[in-house]
């Protein structure tokens, strides 16, 4: 009798914890399970939370200072004279005698931090006007028409603007300091968020759902912000991890131009990629390292906006 | 007095450099309060457009209404937005055909019934969840705790349809616009919703406005039945008139074209021949005309006229059908 009720329990038991895992299954957490299932996102995360751990513990991963000479006595520049790999330097040494691959690993701090800052705010900006320019045309009316028109057509100029030419026009105009290079990244990041959140809400406005919820008198102000703005971000989010790639390729244009941090304290991928370019027929493999590692670091994020957008369609879902 | 009337409505869509289009020609009818009123016609034929017209969700520059629609003595067609939007809701209420898209897909079933009572009975928090959860109850959905953390898509179709069931009555409104409520609905559920559909109408006293292709729940829900044929109401009568007598050449065509089970084994389906394409403008002559059988000339001697037959009884047609087959059966679920 007891083994019978026993096996009852058990089976009671197994059943909700089947069953548990469905239950209050959101969007989001319906899309995460899909992205740990794909390779791509699988991989991407795994390149990204690398690159995280090794610029948060870059001062203990490098083996030795990365602005230390301590064998300037070995490279002599103007006589193309460098040191590649062995055994107590790893990547070699750089121009100036330092070890390339703590600077490479401490590079990875300022490289990530700027691409982090400068996409979060392109990302506020930027869905900041576009969620405005939505939400005017959501809540209609002419003033609404006008409010969305001046929006855009100011987003549109900052679009029509080559990227890089507006990032190295906001870094002239600011001087060069850490702060403008995320400013400067930041800007051409604007024009994209604001284009997307304001067409991703124009394109909810017009669902039967919103339909549904003016038919029982909701509010307006509510079906923007309670209806719309929950629809129209995932896209939005996708495009953020995407746009940190292109953040980091940027930002180390920047530098690489000269228009970098000037604090040379701190070595950086781009301002290491410019410097290498002196010594290029010298010493390829200076300029090569630092390439390598922002290819990797934007391939990972790529991989990963990517995967991130296929688990947020509903129509490519399984 | 009715509770419900609307006279002359038209509804015209107007693109530059194209002809206006006329969805919706002059439809009247009337829905007395507690009465179920059904509104038929095939694809296209304007019943949507009327009932989205008359809770005024048609909106942009390029629609034209014209007529009124007076609901509980109140010209709705004139009230400000702002006026009309605190009706929608808790004195008229909507359910649409794809209860799936009718839900927004990120926010739970709970925060989306709870959203009405804030809405139109300042219920708040606690309050709000439980009488949520007395709604769903209400409409047959077991678990409602439960249901109201969920999301829409982990609900089945039935159960969606029942949601945004309980979202339309929540305010126990006078009248409630049913447009194809169970047309992506599998026919068992079908079944469900609109003995569902029924109850909350008889123990509510809410007017229905149904909207429908489907003849078989107009026969088995409504009193008073309209059937459209673009954009006009060709035939007007109470349930029983309408299924014994037919007058209307579309109305009998509608009717002769449904499958019957005591039919011979074998016999072919009798359809309407030809399309809506195939119409003439309501200004030649009668639209039906040319997919009519008991087609003549003086069909296009201009817009025919709607003529009172029996009381209440109302055709528009110069050749009114007057000899009957024996009439479809088509089996009330009451029995009437």
């Amino acid at each position: 009798m007891t083994t019978k009720t026993d096996k009852i329990d058990r089976l009671a038991e197994l059943t909700a914890a089947r069953a548990e895992p469905e239950h209050g299954l959101g969007l989001w957490r319906e899309a995460f399970r899909r992205l740990k299932r794909n390779p791509m996102a699988v991989s991407g995360a795994v390149i990204v939370l690398l690159f995280l751990v090794i610029a948060i513990l870059a001062p203990w991963l490098a083996p030795y200072d990365p602005e230390a000479r301590t064998w300037d006595h070995e490279v002599f520049q103007n006589q193309n004279i460098f040191v590649g790999p062995r055994a107590e330097n790893w990547l070699g040494l750089d121009n100036a005698g330092r070890d390339e691959l703590s600077r490479i690993i401490v590079g990875a701090r300022q490289s990530l931090l700027v691409g982090v800052v400068a996409t979060g705010l392109g990302f506020a900006v930027g869905a900041l006007l576009g969620g405005l320019a939505g939400a005017a045309v959501g809540l209609g009316g002419r003033v609404g028409q006008r409010v969305d028109a001046v929006i855009m057509r100011v987003v549109d100029m900052l679009l029509a603007m080559p990227s890089l030419l507006l990032a190295v026009s906001v870094a002239a105009i600011l001087g060069p300091s850490l702060l403008t290079v995320m400013v400067a990244v930041g800007v051409t990041q604007v024009p994209i968020f604001a284009r997307l959140l304001r067409g991703s809400m124009l394109a909810q406005s017009h669902s039967d759902y919103v339909l549904a919820a003016n038919a029982l008198g909701v509010k307006r102000r509510r079906i923007v912000l309670g209806h719309i703005v929950p629809n129209s971000l995932g896209p939005v989010l996708v495009q953020g991890t995407l746009s940190l790639a292109t953040a980091i390729i940027e930002a180390a244009a920047l530098s690489y131009l000269g228009l970098g941090n000037p604090d040379t304290s701190y070595p950086e991928w781009g301002s290491m990629l410019a410097d290498a370019q002196r010594f290029l027929s010298g010493a390829p493999q200076l300029a090569i390292y630092p390439a390598i590692v922002i290819i990797i670091t934007a391939l990972g994020f790529t991989l990963l906006g990517e995967a991130m957008r296929e688990s947020l369609d509903p129509k490519l879902r399984k | 007095m009715s509770l419900l009337t609307v006279d002359e409505l038209t509804v015209t869509f107007t693109q530059r450099g194209k002809p206006d289009v006329r969805a919706v020609d002059g439809v009247s009818f009337t829905v007395d309060q507690g009465e179920v009123v059904g509104l038929v016609g095939e694809s296209g034929c304007g019943k949507s457009v009327t009932s989205l017209a008359l809770m005024r969700l048609l909106s942009g520059r390029n629609v034209k209404i014209g007529g009124s629609v007076v609901f509980d003595g109140i010209e709705l067609l004139k009230l400000r937005s702002e006026e009309m939007r605190d009706l929608r809701g808790s004195q008229l209420a909507m359910i649409f055909q794809d209860p799936l898209s009718s839900l927004n897909p990120v926010v739970p079933i709970g925060v989306q019934v709870t959203e009405i009572l804030t809405r139109h009975r300042k219920l708040r928090g606690e309050a709000a969840r439980k009488e949520a959860a007395v709604l769903l109850e209400k409409v047959g959905i077991p678990d409602p705790t439960r249901r109201l953390r969920e999301y829409p898509h982990q609900m089945s179709g039935g159960m969606r349809q029942r949601a945004l069931i309980a979202m339309a009555v929540a305010c126990a409104p006078r009248l409630l616009i049913a447009d194809e409520p169970t047309t992506a609905l599998d026919v068992t559920i079908q079944a469900q919703i609109l003995e569902l559909l029924k109850e909350l109408v008889d123990s509510q006293g809410t007017a229905l406005l149904m909207i429908t292709h489907d003849l078989g729940v107009v026969a088995g829900l409504c009193d008073d039945i309209n059937v459209l044929y673009a954009g006009k109401v060709v035939e007007a009568a109470a349930r029983r008139p309408l299924f014994a007598a037919p007058t209307h050449p579309y109305s009998v065509g509608l009717l002769n074209s449904i499958p019957r089970l005591d039919a011979p084994r074998g016999e072919p389906l009798k359809p309407i021949r030809g399309s809506v394409n195939d119409n003439i403008a309501w200004a030649d002559g009668c639209a039906f005309a040319p997919r009519c059988d008991h087609y003549t000339i003086e069909c296009l001697q201009g817009p025919p006229a709607l003529t009172e037959a029996l009381t209440g009884h109302r055709y528009r047609c110069v050749n009114p059908v007057t000899t009957h087959e024996p009439p479809a059966v088509i089996a009330t679920e009451d029995g009437r």
